[in-house]
């Protein structure tokens, strides 16, 4: 749990005195509906994705992504292929144990605020994978936002999800920090703690755990 | 004199204020919430090991420089041979001279890959 703390005293003195200041202006304006509508209308409509192709979805998602269903339409312009600059964290295919580190670790790298859309049935379910290799549902690994069924859904599947995600963002509070916790808690959601799927994962060859010859 | 420069040097200060005060601007007042596992580097979800920073070997640095050479030639090939069958028609050089001309460059281009190959250039160790 410590590497999920964030470090203190990372924000300048002056980002945290212009970030209040900004709460309280709007707030006292009585334009903080408005702020947050804009906010959350710009957030939803430039969401940046971080696939996370594992198997036949990641194809459905391809073709989503090319010109004939054009991801780009709805601002997401970009695939990002880094935890770095993304927003949503999509998981297209099943997951099993020993990649369940590696998706929490992509997932923790996202810098705040971040989404994630669980693709297909097995990556929400397991789907027909009903075995002990695999994680029967992502939820347990990260936090899921929207479930998209089917098996693979069609791009139109996804492209909803997309939207309903959008529906999601427009909905949320822009001065609620709570939202933009790290999620440390156990106690509420699904989540496994990083360690604990560390844990889970081994016996079916972590792959983590790799190392480099000499 | 430098009238007509002037929309354009206006342009210059607008891009150049806009990007260094995006920049900035972000850096002053964007929200952080590093982790470690935040600011640790991106392999592919892995830990990542050894440093960034790794050596590697010199000989890279030939097979680099002799892919510029045929990249290069390549590049002069592609062209040259979209135009071939249409020359002469427009009253531009002729096809056998064209042909020449690209045979001789072939030509040097070979000397050295012979070169390179009597030195040895293409043995690893």
């Amino acid at each position: 749990m410590k590497h999920l703390q964030t470090i203190d005293g990372s924000d300048s003195w002056l980002t945290t005195k212009v970030q209040s200041l900004f709460e309280w202006a709007a707030k006292t304006a009585r334009i903080d509906g408005v702020v947050n509508k804009a906010v959350n209308l710009s957030r939803a409509n430039s969401l940046w994705p971080m696939p996370f192709g594992t198997a036949c979805c990641a194809i459905e998602f391809m073709a989503t992504a090319a010109s004939r269903f054009d991801l780009a339409r709805f601002g997401m312009e970009r695939q990002a292929f880094s935890p770095r600059q993304s927003d949503v964290l999509i998981c297209a295919g099943r997951l099993p144990f020993k990649l369940a580190p590696v998706i929490r670790r992509i997932y923790d790298q996202m810098p705040q605020p971040k989404w994630v859309i669980s693709m297909g049935a097995c990556a929400s379910t397991g789907g027909i994978f009903d075995n002990y290799a695999m994680v029967q549902g992502i939820d347990t690994v990260v936090p899921v936002d929207v479930y998209v069924p089917g098996c693979p859904p069609r791009p139109e599947g996804l492209l909803y999800g997309i939207l309903m995600l959008h529906k999601k963002i427009k909905g949320e509070d822009l001065f609620d920090s709570s939202l933009r916790d790290e999620q440390l808690l156990n106690d509420k959601g699904l989540r496994l703690p990083p360690e604990q799927i560390d844990e889970v994962s081994e016996p079916f060859g972590n792959s983590v755990h790799q190392f480099r010859s000499a | 004199m430098l009238q007509p420069y002037i929309p354009f040097l206006i342009l210059l200060a607008f891009v150049i204020l806009n990007a260094v005060g995006m920049l900035v601007l972000s850096h002053l007042f964007s929200p952080r919430r590093p982790t470690p596992v935040k600011l640790a580097p991106y392999e592919s979800g892995m830990p990542p090991l050894g440093s960034a920073h790794e050596r590697f070997s010199v000989k890279f640095y030939l097979v680099a420089m002799l892919f510029i050479v045929f990249d290069i030639e390549t590049v002069f090939l592609i062209p040259w041979a979209t135009i071939f069958f249409g020359s002469g028609s427009a009253g531009g050089p002729g096809m056998g001279f064209l042909l020449i001309e690209m045979l001789v460059f072939l030509v040097i281009l070979a000397v050295g890959y012979v070169y390179v190959w009597k030195r040895g250039g293409f043995q690893w160790e």
